[in-house]
């Protein structure tokens, strides 16, 4: 596994997140949601800086990575994207504005594009199940997607 | 003491408080099936992740079924453990789990060996009414261990021994629902991450899920190489286990039968690791003595305590968790490798064939002596010292196939010159028996005094870390003993955090030490089978003419004719080596 470098400052930052929960195993889910919120993904080398921080196995910490999908290993994209999957986004036909993002970056729901620009995820109700099917492009939200509208929401970030 | 007064089975019984149902009804005779649960009571290992639900039971006025391993007993309670909700509820459970397990029973590693086979069969399971997707995933296959995750239960015994008793982290249950396995970090194959080999994992599986890397075929063909010369080396362990893979009673020992049975398999010489194992203390002893008599006088660039470094599954651990530690150590190779190192040298001379046509075959408790064997530091231009190491269990396969009685051969003898060994060699075989034999040479070796009782009780035993004073005529040496490597780890950090006072510790990575190792018979929980090869073990000693390494003619006789003295150049070469740092710590960098 190619190791990533970490910067000094954000690898000290992480340990001041650790420290902050007192280095205490028990505590493994609120670090990774911090280190989740500094380094916007928890590669291996993250993972591994908390283990020996919080003195358990990189395998555990691993294994609560992996069960939570919430927790991420790959890099989001400049710009995630996230479709509402909620009932109301459903039935109104959010799959098929996701099989056409999917279509259109050429990649699957967890993934980023090769460029690092987007992220593709699933969300569940964001509260705007008037405006639904309801799409997410970092922090604004699209209502009333259609697929054939899909397109220029994509150009729109893709200069 | 507090009790409780219970029912089961319309057995009334009265336990301690904070007894389980499953504990209970053993005591009243009543075997509850259990599937994920494992309790070795002697070595103090209990695994009860309640995961299974085999082992359910009906509790009166209570909704749902309890699972008999976690439910404690309260006062009053009536519990049936076989109406038909419970076996049908069993039942249900087994298909379940059979539903999504291979049905390849027939050339499964684990068959006829199995737990879930033994219960699919006690349960009379003939026809499975769940059909749906099976998981599946690869295949991971190491130097020593095979996990093919297809056939694995979630029981996470596994998961118990690698993290809690040998606190070497490699193993967690990974993912989610059914896409969840037992797993590395990051899924990574075994020889990536920090394994030891040990086989603990594989000595507690109960379905094929980890397996041993199976040389058996690769002796089978040595032994039918007409350009080959074959030897075989058998670790002690072996002769205290064997025989209840053929039907003896545990501890039963067939050391003579062994001989035998490694005689008419083909092997051109039957020797003995516990040769290799009285040159052991012959090399480890005498640098313990020099260390210490360098310590003592001053010299403070001579670490002690000193450390056993016999056990590969040990070595492993300190090159990958304390690499810079890695000096403490005694350089002396393990007793397998001396032993190939000097066959393929000294013995080949005497019998005049080539290294590249002198094949050695250890027979051995340990899975970890697989990796160890395949070294590059033990290898010269390529060929290694020691070619093949097969468990005690594929052994018993080999004998199996070569339609030999095992049970009806004569006792025959070890050949000579590598086969004859004192009582101190065969105690490597247990906990506290290296350190025992170690102390019996390098005591008359110093003091030059005979020892007037060989046998040292304050060194045996089953606690996990013992300790004992033994005088070497006025001089007081403290030596520390740690089995499984949760314990060893505390007697390192002692060391690390200067608190230790010990001048000699041995370890063993396995509870027990090897009767005990990943290579064995499977004992499914029974931890009393350890505790009777450990009687075996010493029974064995006492037999024994000879005691003492340091009067086994054979090994004075390797010494006068071929290394000179311990320590000397040529065993440095060929008896002694060196560790590595291994941490798999990533290197964060800027």
């Amino acid at each position: 596994m190619a190791n990533i470098k970490l910067s000094a400052e954000k690898l000290d930052e992480l340990k001041a997140v650790c420290k902050s929960f007192n280095n205490d195993k028990g505590e493994l889910i609120n670090v990774l949601h911090k280190a989740q919120g500094i380094f916007g993904y928890l590669p291996a080398e993250v993972q591994e800086v908390i283990a020996k921080e919080l003195n358990i196995s990189v395998a555990h910490v691993y294994g609560v990575v992996s069960f939570y999908s919430f927790f991420t290993m790959l890099p989001k994209g400049e710009h995630p994207v996230s479709i509402c999957l909620g009932t109301a986004c459903y039935v109104r036909g959010a799959e098929k504005v996701i099989d056409e993002f999917k279509r259109l970056l050429n990649i699957n729901v967890g993934e980023t594009t090769p460029d690092g620009k987007f992220s593709l995820a699933c969300l569940r109700c964001v509260g705007a199940c008037g405006l639904a099917p309801v799409v997410l492009v970092g922090e604004k939200v699209y209502g009333r997607v259609a697929p054939e509208g899909v397109k220029d929401i994509v150009a729109e970030y893709a200069k | 003491m507090e009790t409780i007064k219970l029912t089961i089975d319309n057995k009334v019984l009265e336990v301690a408080k904070g007894t389980t149902i499953l504990k209970a009804a053993k005591k009243a005779g009543i075997h509850i099936p259990t599937l994920c649960y494992l309790h070795l009571h002697d070595l103090n290992i209990e695994n009860k992740p309640a995961g299974c639900r085999v082992c359910v039971v009906e509790v009166a006025g209570r909704r749902n079924l309890a699972p008999a391993c976690v439910t404690e007993c309260t006062e009053g309670m009536v519990v049936n453990t076989h109406n038909i909700r419970v076996l049908n509820s069993r039942k249900t459970v087994l298909e379940l789990i059979l539903s999504d397990h291979p049905t390849d029973c027939l050339i499964c590693a684990k068959n006829g060996n199995c737990e879930l086979q033994t219960m699919a069969q006690e349960f009379g399971i003939r026809k499975l009414h769940y059909e749906g997707e099976q998981s599946t995933y690869r295949e991971d296959t190491s130097p020593a261990i095979i996990r093919d995750v297809d056939k694995c239960i979630m029981c996470r015994r596994c998961e118990m021994m690698c993290n809690e008793v040998q606190t070497v982290g490699v193993l967690s249950a990974v993912n989610r629902g059914f896409m969840s396995v037992v797993a590395p970090a990051f899924e990574m194959n075994l020889d990536h991450s920090v394994c030891t080999y040990c086989g603990q994992c594989v000595a507690v599986c109960p379905t094929g899920a980890l397996t041993e890397v199976d040389h058996t075929n690769s002796v089978i063909r040595a032994l039918a190489d007409p350009t080959k010369t074959v030897v075989v080396q058998t670790a002690p362990a072996v002769r205290a286990a064997l025989g209840e893979e053929f039907g003896m009673e545990p501890g039963t020992l067939v050391t003579g039968k062994l001989a035998a049975a490694l005689r008419r398999l083909g092997f051109n010489y039957v020797f003995d690791t516990d040769f290799a194992a009285d040159l052991t203390i012959m090399e480890e002893g005498t640098e313990l003595l020099d260390r210490l008599t360098r310590h003592l006088n001053g010299d403070k660039d001579v670490p002690l305590p000193i450390l056993t470094s016999c056990c590969p599954g040990w070595v492993n651990f300190f090159e990958h968790q304390f690499p810079e530690m890695r000096d403490i150590p005694s350089t002396a190779r393990s007793p397998q490798q001396m032993f190939g190192a000097i066959a393929k040298t000294y013995f080949a001379d005497k019998i005049n064939v080539k290294r590249e046509d002198l094949v050695v075959v250890s027979i051995m408790p340990c899975l970890a002596k697989k990796f160890e064997c395949q070294r590059d530091e033990f290898a010269t231009n390529g060929n290694p010292d020691v070619d093949y190491s097969i468990s005690t269990r594929e052994l018993a396969h080999l004998i199996k196939q070569s339609n030999i009685e095992f049970n009806a051969l004569p006792d025959e003898d070890f050949d000579n010159p590598l086969g004859e060994s004192t009582g101190a060699a065969v105690i490597f075989g247990t906990t506290g028996g290296v350190i025992e034999a170690a102390v019996r040479t390098a005591y008359e070796v110093h003091t030059g005094k005979k020892l007037e009782k060989v046998d040292f009780e304050e060194l045996r035993g089953m606690e996990y870390i013992r300790e004992a004073t033994i005088d070497f005529n006025g001089l007081p040496i403290r030596i520390g003993i740690a089995h499984g490597l949760g314990n060893a780890r505390k007697l390192l950090q002692d060391i690390k955090d200067g608190k230790s006072e010990f001048h000699a510790i041995e370890i063993m990575a396995c509870p027990g030490g090897c009767i005990g190792g990943g290579g064995q018979p499977l004992h499914h929980g029974d931890s009393s089978i350890i505790k009777a090869r450990q009687k075996a073990i010493y029974q064995e000693d006492a037999n024994k003419t000879i005691r003492k390494s340091h009067e086994n003619p054979y090994i004075i006789q390797l010494y006068e004719e071929f290394l000179g003295k311990p320590l000397s150049e040529k065993s440095h070469h060929l008896l002694h080596t060196h560790y590595f740092d291994k941490s798999k710590d990533i290197k964060v960098v800027e």
